[in-house]
């Protein structure tokens, strides 16, 4: 490190070194541990499933001799770092994104060639890796329009959670699945609300809220699923489930049929919403002033915009957006709430958030590696690897704290996220 | 945007400043008001999920006596329930007290972790992590090596501190060498603690032999803390009196302790006056693991006296909200860790014969946090004046601001 503080590199004339260090360091994990000392049988990856219009060709490595190549070229990567480094600059975007797909295809090929059964479908890893992504979109997006004006959100797992609840309670009593969908978003408004009412209001530290709101709620929904829904779970805990809705032709097209066009609702709701997200907070005057009031508070109050206002209003509308994704547990993915349904997604949906640096379609794009990384783990549990599930299923926690380290890239959030505004 | 703005020291921010305002300088009389305002809430909350409540709410216009008889004894019944277990009852005596003190060991030790950690204006979320980390060194020395009485518990405890502090100092490293925020990596460590518990608890050296469930082998009866005759107290709870101490003895009177709070108020004017930050950050946070790794030692050495992959429960969150109640000082901390332990404690003797859900006291907990740390809030229910607030809000996000 060429500076213990950050406040030095400012000054220091050489890009840092984490990037040409992480390459060199991925390149001799994929030649040596998963090339050289890997296993040689082959692995295979199925692109087709069931129902197709047309099948394609399974993908076949063998596995050793593919994983020396893979190795060789991050190693190549890793010297363009270098050299790249020497000369003041550092690695284009595209340079590290192809390193990252190599190094997952490479862990793949690796985990699947040393696997009892050597095959795995990539079809179906990528569709069930978006299904299990979802509430983690909903989240992050929650996160994104929460802390991008300013306000930290550490209670998506509360909102999600207040949304699965409200969700199932009120598709059972109604009948109606779309009933329980706005109810979520209601109920995730509600959560937003007392976070917005403490921390702009009150002035409360807005982390303070959120911890405690996710055991506020955790608390409310476990004694009202024993006090109520388990007295009579016929009436109250038998949710009418949103269908899946496939679009005919387009659903069959192999690989990315099943995710783009084979949704249940909420699934189709997320693309957009993610859509919504970004053209709102990039492409209109309502987003820059958002980002305004993140960024600078007080500037922004001198042209004349209401600071606490929006920070209001965004909260709320983060609030609604995960209360929807919450509804996805309940009205989609299992038959019944029960208590802690959400199981922590919410902290991983906040990780999604500073993965993707608060920028609606990273949040999105690093929802879904952290659904893949689920989903994989599950499908190799299934094929029987050497890699013990706990450690797959520490991945997205790993892979938080080399990006939140800096380790990845630094990712900066909005300058004023946490900090109250009171106008003078 | 985001370039333009010069990388300032690692997070100095907030954390420290408006936090500090209202945790310590709330008013007792609030917090008073604050824990009745939350117990009327949950108790409330009781009585109109109440059968009985309900059936009198269909002719309340008829009979409203019924209603609000029905009502009052559905709440009261269930505090009268919960008192019953955790501190007195006509049967057994004083005995519940006892379950109390237990319960409220490992809060108590956790919960001065994340005060320690706050006063050094960090927001250490990690506890759980820490205690389950610390709860697995401590135990896989208590039942794997053999040794004689005394120097093996000893042991056990240092070892469980050493967990701790190495998960907690881990992440002041991190903080303080890369700026990263600590909340973050505190909740990503919890987890990955949580998966390596549950890896280890599978494997050979840590699983019972012959037992298919996750549950380790008992600890040797050398490295368990001896406990009174008759009752599941031990003599952890002597160890959370020495730490509460001992916390207090390091904030208000060393070197270290002062750095600390230095830092806490603010990081840069430290930095100025030759305090190490970085160094601060770091030994900070170890010291918060270390206390949290004691809560795992006094779960595995005296409670429980076995690891299983749920040792830690919910008691790194819990000791969030006992921190916050205790407005981060270590003897606020040490009754606030009572308080929340004698909740838990009578909730169990209240689920059994009120049938209201334990569910309740983590209402209960995260109300009385909420209108502590917001005191106009309270005021207002009471109709108590309020104009002094203002002013000192303002004040400290002046503090705070670049």
């Amino acid at each position: 490190m060429t500076a213990t503080l950050p406040s030095m590199s400012a000054i220091s004339v050489l890009p840092s070194k984490k990037t040409p260090i992480i390459f060199s360091v991925l390149a001799v994990i994929v030649l040596v541990s998963f090339g050289l000392l890997g296993n040689s049988q082959t692995a295979s990856f199925s692109l087709t499933s069931a129902g197709d219009a047309f099948s394609l060709p399974d993908l076949v490595f063998p596995g050793r001799a593919s994983n020396i190549v893979i190795g060789v070229l991050l190693a190549a990567l890793a010297a363009y770092s270098w050299m790249l480094r020497a000369k003041g600059r550092v690695l284009p975007v595209w340079a590290v994104a192809v390193g990252a797909v190599l190094f997952v295809l490479a862990f793949l090929i690796w985990v699947v060639s040393g696997a009892n059964i050597n095959s795995i479908s990539l079809a179906s890893l990528l569709a069930g890796g978006v299904v299990l992504a979802v509430p983690l979109v909903f989240g992050s997006l929650s996160g994104v329009l929460s802390e991008r004006s300013g306000v930290v959100n550490i209670a998506i797992e509360g909102q999600l959670l207040g949304g699965a609840f409200t969700a199932a309670i009120v598709a059972s009593v109604t009948q109606n699945a779309f009933a329980g969908l706005v109810a979520a978003g209601i109920a995730g408004a509600v959560v937003s609300l007392v976070l917005a009412l403490f921390s702009i209001k009150y002035l409360v530290n807005q982390i303070i809220v959120g911890v405690v709101l996710n055991v506020l709620v955790s608390g409310i929904t476990g004694f009202l699923f024993t006090t109520v829904m388990q007295e009579d779970p016929e009436l109250y805990n038998s949710p009418v489930h949103l269908p899946t809705i496939a679009i005919p032709g387009l659903s069959a097209i192999p690989v990315i049929g099943p995710i783009l066009f084979k949704q249940s609702v909420i699934g189709y709701l997320m693309y957009i919403a993610v859509f919504l997200v970004w053209f709102g907070l990039y492409k209109t005057r309502w987003g820059l002033r958002v980002r305004a009031v993140g960024e600078h508070p007080k500037a922004a109050d001198t042209l004349g915009i209401k600071v606490n206002r929006t920070r209001f209003w965004n909260v709320t509308l983060g609030g609604i957006v995960a209360g929807i994704g919450g509804s996805f547990f309940t009205l989609v993915a299992i038959d019944s709430f029960t208590k802690e349904i959400s199981g922590g997604r919410g902290f991983i949906a906040l990780a999604a958030v500073i993965f993707g640096r608060w920028n609606p379609l990273g949040a999105f794009a690093a929802a879904l590696l952290f659904g893949f990384a689920d989903n994989l783990q599950v499908m190799l549990t299934i094929i029987g690897t050497p890699v013990p599930s706990q450690f797959m299923a520490m991945m997205p926690y790993l892979v938080t704290i080399f990006a939140v380290a800096g380790l990845v890239g630094r990712s900066r959030g909005p300058a004023a996220v946490g900090d109250p505004y009171v106008k003078e | 945007m985001s370039e333009i703005k010069a990388p300032v020291l690692p997070d100095p921010k907030k954390p420290g400043n408006d936090l500090f305002k209202s945790i310590t300088q709330g008013p007792g009389l609030v917090s008073v008001l604050g824990v009745i305002v939350a117990l009327v809430i949950g108790g409330l909350l009781i009585a109109i999920t109440d059968e009985k409540v309900g059936e009198a709410a269909g002719y309340l216009f008829a009979r409203p006596s019924d209603f609000f008889s029905a009502l009052w004894s559905a709440g009261t019944e269930s505090y009268v329930a919960l008192f019953n277990g955790s501190i007195y009852n006509s049967s057994q005596g004083f005995a519940p007290l006892l379950e109390t003190l237990t319960v409220s060991t490992p809060l108590i030790c956790a919960g001065l972790g994340v005060a320690l950690a706050f006063r050094a204006g960090m927001f250490n979320i990690g506890a759980q992590g820490q205690l389950i980390i610390g709860a697995t060194m401590a135990a896989y020395v208590g039942f794997a090596w053999h040794l004689p009485v005394v120097v093996h518990l000893l042991l056990v405890i240092v070892f469980g501190l050493l967990g701790g502090a190495l998960w907690g100092g881990l992440v002041g490293l991190l903080k303080a060498r890369t700026g990263a925020h600590e909340v973050i990596l505190t909740i990503m460590f919890n987890y990955v603690a949580l998966y390596l518990l549950d890896f280890l608890m599978n494997t050979e050296a840590f699983r019972r032999p012959g037992e298919t469930n996750p549950i380790s082998p008992i600890l040797d009866a050398n490295a368990i803390f001896p406990s009174l005759p008759g009752s599941r107290l031990h003599l952890g709870f002597l160890m959370a009196i020495l730490l509460t101490i001992g916390v207090a003895w390091l904030l208000n009177r060393s070197t270290i302790g002062f750095e600390f709070r230095a830092v806490g108020h603010n990081p840069d004017a430290a930095r100025t006056a030759g305090v190490n930050v970085a160094r601060s950050t770091i030994l900070a946070m170890a010291f918060a693991g270390a206390l949290a790794g004691a809560a795992g030692v006094a779960q595995v050495a005296g409670t429980e006296k076995v690891l299983t992959a749920g040792v830690a429960g919910s008691l790194g969150f819990d000791a969030i909200t006992v921190a916050l109640l205790g407005r981060s000082t270590p003897w606020g901390t040490f009754f606030a860790g009572l308080l929340f332990g004698a909740f838990r404690a009578g909730a169990v003797n209240m689920q059994i014969t009120t049938g209201t859900p334990i569910d309740i006291v983590l209402v209960v907990q995260s109300l009385i946090v909420l209108f502590i740390a917001a005191p106009p809030l309270v005021k207002a229910i009471f109709g108590l004046n309020r104009k002094k607030k203002r002013t000192s809000a303002t004040e400290s996000i002046k503090a705070g601001a670049k």
